[in-house]
């Protein structure tokens, strides 16, 4: 459960943004977490709303868009979409995989006034 | 709350009394509610989308870096050792510095979220320790080492041990600024936890399989186990070690060196290169 120390990251970025980009509120954040980022979306979502609380993120839309997994496979040369770090490439069955996408974790954009 | 290491004031404790502080720091602090956002802008009224693109880990992995950048410039070997509570952790570590101690400086910190225990286990056998308590933190991060590293001031071409809090999830997304990740697993745990915890077993280069001496008493097949491991992460090198025996241990210390030894080759490498 360090999702809560993950928002604390999130407002951290939001306050030093503010400063930097002259913005006092933050109405709408946009976050890209991948299936394979160890991340569970509804877990940052209660996060975000206790740790934003009485900040200038206090009562902003969290949206989080999750983009696939995907894998390349050293054996065949596949490039699929997996569900799990454990899956066995589609084509041939080998567990040879390199993860391509699916481990993000960042702040896509923001909406402030 | 501090917003600049993600930990708590007051929950976060490193060793020596002294409570985790804010004032000392070379960098600036911005606690809630005070801070500059707390500022209203005149003019800036309008709503307006800002592009990021900024990875939530930045921060930790800024401190993580100048940890490895500290790391580097002193020839010190840095391994982060992680896995489930009760996997054998710091009875491995402190056969590990009974051995590896008597030809390398050694160094360890210690994180728990309660007591100074392990850090007293591992000061018994000579070695400096330093107990970081991380409160209701669930793990380790790189702004905690580098605080633990100003205090422990480990000397140049140092082995520094780091044995992160007893947790198979969260310690896997923080980076300490370590060479490797070493992921224990003892033979009394369940061969698929490779399967159940994947972010933990890919992120780490090793896996020591510890408690081998109780495997005629268990159902735990080591052949199943690695092949879990390696389902997730290909190129994971898997040594099985008993502390309280001592077997494979002396596989173990070998990795130590040899791992220690390639670092150091390839920075030299680089440097020349430059």
């Amino acid at each position: 459960m360090h999702e809560m120390s993950l928002c604390e990251n999130i407002l951290g970025i939001l306050l030093d943004e503010a400063a930097s980009q002259n913005f006092s509120k933050v109405d709408r954040v946009c976050l890209e977490v991948g299936p394979l980022s160890g991340v569970e979306p509804e877990a940052l979502r209660f996060g975000f709303d206790v740790v934003t609380r009485g900040s200038l993120a206090d009562g902003a839309q969290l949206d989080i868009f999750e983009p696939e997994a995907t894998a390349t496979c050293a054996a065949c040369g596949t490039t699929a979409v997996i569900q799990d770090r454990f899956d066995p490439c589609p084509s041939c069955g080998s567990h040879l995989l390199k993860i391509k996408t699916g481990e993000e974790l960042r702040i896509k954009e923001l909406e402030v006034s | 709350m501090c917003t600049v290491c993600g930990c708590r004031s007051g929950e976060t404790r490193i060793e020596d009394g002294a409570e985790h502080s804010h004032g000392h720091h070379a960098h600036h602090h911005r606690h809630y509610g005070t801070g500059d956002a707390g500022d209203s802008v005149p003019g800036m009224s309008q709503s307006r989308l800002i592009q990021l693109e900024q990875d939530i880990l930045s921060k930790n992995n800024s401190y993580a870096n100048a940890n490895r950048r500290y790391f580097a410039e002193h020839g010190i070997f840095a391994l982060n050792l992680v896995s489930s509570p009760g996997s054998g952790k710091t009875s491995l570590l402190v056969e590990t510095l009974k051995r590896l101690g008597k030809t390398h400086a050694c160094y360890v910190i210690e994180g728990d979220q309660q007591t100074t225990n392990d850090a007293d286990r591992i000061r018994e056998t000579g070695v400096p320790a330093l107990q970081i308590n991380t409160g209701k933190g669930c793990h380790l991060d790189g702004h905690m080492i580098g605080h633990a590293l100003e205090r422990l001031a480990p000397q140049d071409g140092a082995y520094v041990f780091i044995e992160n809090v007893g947790n198979l999830v969260c310690p896997a997304a923080f980076d300490l600024g370590e060479a490797h990740k070493v992921a224990i697993l003892s033979v009394t745990e369940g061969e698929d936890k490779p399967l159940k915890y994947p972010d933990m077993f890919a992120a780490a280069d090793v896996m020591l399989l510890n408690k081998t001496d109780l495997l005629p008493y268990v159902d735990f097949d080591v052949a199943i186990a690695t092949a879990n491991a390696r389902k997730i992460n290909p190129d994971i090198k898997v040594l099985t070690v008993s502390a309280r025996t001592g077997d494979g241990l002396e596989d173990w210390i070998d990795w130590i060196n040899t791992a220690q030894a390639e670092l150091f080759a390839g920075c030299a490498t680089t440097e020349a290169a430059e």
